[in-house]
């Protein structure tokens, strides 16, 4: 689980998000290499959300650059479902496809958009299944699973792709209580394999554990980076301060 | 426990009253009205079976003419309508705008002026049977409506699954297919059904036209015997059985597709 610094997953530059007169991004600049696990936390409304769903352009910036893995994603050359293949994401609300089985949903798009045949498909299916201790599930329908069931399939699914990139949009946020450690474990897991992953999250056991960096971010900027024990324990700025002392 | 978006009802108001088990007044009045109508024609027939039997013998031509024009209509505006829906809702703005339009225009026009239009204008430029250019005509207008049930139904999948799907790189033509269209089509079913209703009653309108469906058969045989008012009871009464036989069949639909949810 090492960093390969010489290998940018994510460079933004200065991006600037407007929502009508509202700045949701205001000059954010974030490098991501290989292998880190980055955690962006912060109060709601901070632009956190936003950040990381510029990172596969479901959220289109106004101003500034976003590069994944080289690839720039407002180069007009760029063809953006080709970076999307690169880049899993896990969204709060699961959205996994409710017409499908969980079978299904894994192998929809590595047979649509990866073009591999249904054997193959089905057969990483089954080991990423297997991985989030979901085989038994199989055939069921997105319905007659828990949330946290849900959510573990959605990260499978993700991970089926192969991605080089995986962002958590609050993936436990939506999840009763009691769901929310086995949802975590999965990722926990991911990070050990080394996977590297943008998480927006309120877990800030999880931060601490496995973050290799913590962002804290308010008012559409960055406003603390650093280690978690740095964050932690000696933030620098108020609005930190004052967040950690709410939330902990 | 899911966030998913509710689903939402699309509700045209036009067509017919479809009988649910939730809504227990129509469901007694479908029964009434049905079984009611049946026994009255019956009664008619074996008591007077001059005229009403000879009515009876006389028009089922005029039913199977009324079934092909429907049923030809509502195949081709299914097809009208998916386009029209996809365009309404697409980023090409000529695509967009063409969709606009059409269902604009076709909006605004009576179908009985559509119909006699669409008759005259294409018997300019090509020969096609009555019947041909009664079911395009049908299909025009109902199209237009079939377009924005489609936009709506559509437009009623949660926002997340088209972001789910495009995150896992598929492009928008693939997550329309793969993703979009497979649930849009629940939501669309019960307002398809009662565009098919409206439109079978419709149907009567292109009597005017030459096409000899159940009114016409009717009209030529009131004309002749001059029993107006016992043929047009008739008419009405096999009209009514028809759209209650298919409101009642819509009803069942619409209740296995959503257990099936």
């Amino acid at each position: 689980m090492s960093i390969n610094k010489r290998r940018k997953m994510v460079e933004a530059t200065e991006i600037i998000k407007i929502y009508g007169s509202f700045r949701a991004l205001d000059r954010v600049s974030l490098d991501i290499y290989d292998g880190e696990k980055v955690v962006i936390i912060g109060p709601s409304g901070s632009g956190k959300s936003t950040l990381l769903r510029s990172i596969n352009r479901l959220e289109e910036i106004d101003r500034g650059t976003i590069l994944v893995d080289g690839m720039d994603l407002y180069d007009p050359k760029t063809d953006i479902t080709k970076v999307r293949e690169e880049v899993g994401m896990v969204f709060q609300s699961f959205n996994l496809f409710p017409h499908k089985t969980v079978l299904e949903n894994l192998t929809l798009a590595q047979t649509v958009v990866r073009k591999r045949s249904k054997r193959d498909a089905e057969e990483r299916a089954m080991v990423l299944l297997e991985k989030v201790g979901l085989v038994a599930k199989a055939k069921a329908y997105p319905a007659n699973l828990s949330g946290g069931q849900q959510q573990r399939v959605a990260i499978a699914r993700s991970l089926a792709m192969d991605p080089k990139l995986m962002l958590f949009d609050e993936p436990t946020s939506a999840l009763d209580p009691e769901m929310i450690g086995e949802v975590l474990d999965v990722m926990k897991d991911l990070a050990k394999d080394g996977m590297t992953m943008a998480v927006v999250t309120h877990e800030m056991g999880f931060a601490r554990e496995v973050a290799d960096r913590v962002i804290f971010m308010d008012a559409g900027r960055i406003v603390e980076e650093g280690t978690p024990e740095h964050f932690f324990t000696a933030p620098n700025h108020e609005r930190a301060k004052l967040f950690l002392s709410q939330i902990l | 426990m899911t966030t998913e978006a509710k689903k939402q009802i699309i509700d045209v108001g036009d067509g017919a009253a479809i009988p649910r088990k939730s809504d227990r007044g129509l469901f007694t009045a479908w029964r009434i009205a049905f079984f009611g109508a049946i026994g009255t024609l019956t009664y008619l027939a074996y008591t007077k079976p001059d005229p009403y039997l000879n009515i009876l013998k006389f028009v089922p031509d005029g039913i199977m003419v009324t079934f092909q024009v429907t049923l030809g209509a509502i195949v081709l505006a299914i097809v009208l309508g998916l386009i029209t829906g996809l365009g309404r809702i697409s980023k090409n703005r000529l695509f967009n705008g063409a969709a606009s339009l059409y269902v604009e225009i076709i909006r605004g026009i009576p179908l009985l002026v559509q119909i006699f239009y669409i008759y005259y204008a294409l018997g300019r430029i090509v020969k096609v049977p009555a019947i041909l250019s009664a079911i395009i005509a049908m299909a025009v207008c109902y199209g237009a409506y079939m377009g924005e049930v489609v936009r709506a139904g559509i437009e009623s999948i949660a926002k997340g699954q088209r972001e789910a799907a495009l995150s896992l790189g598929m492009n928008g033509r693939q997550t329309m297919i793969h993703v979009i269209l497979p649930q849009a089509v629940k939501v669309i079913l019960p307002p398809v059904g009662n565009e098919f209703i409206a439109l079978l009653k419709d149907s009567s309108l292109v009597s005017i036209i030459a096409v000899a469906d159940l009114l016409r058969r009717g009209r030529e045989f009131a004309s002749e015997s001059f029993t107006y008012f016992e043929t047009y009871t008739v008419i009405a009464l096999i009209y009514l059985i028809i759209t209650l036989f298919f409101s009642k069949i819509i009803g069942v639909m619409e209740e296995r597709v959503s257990v099936n949810k």
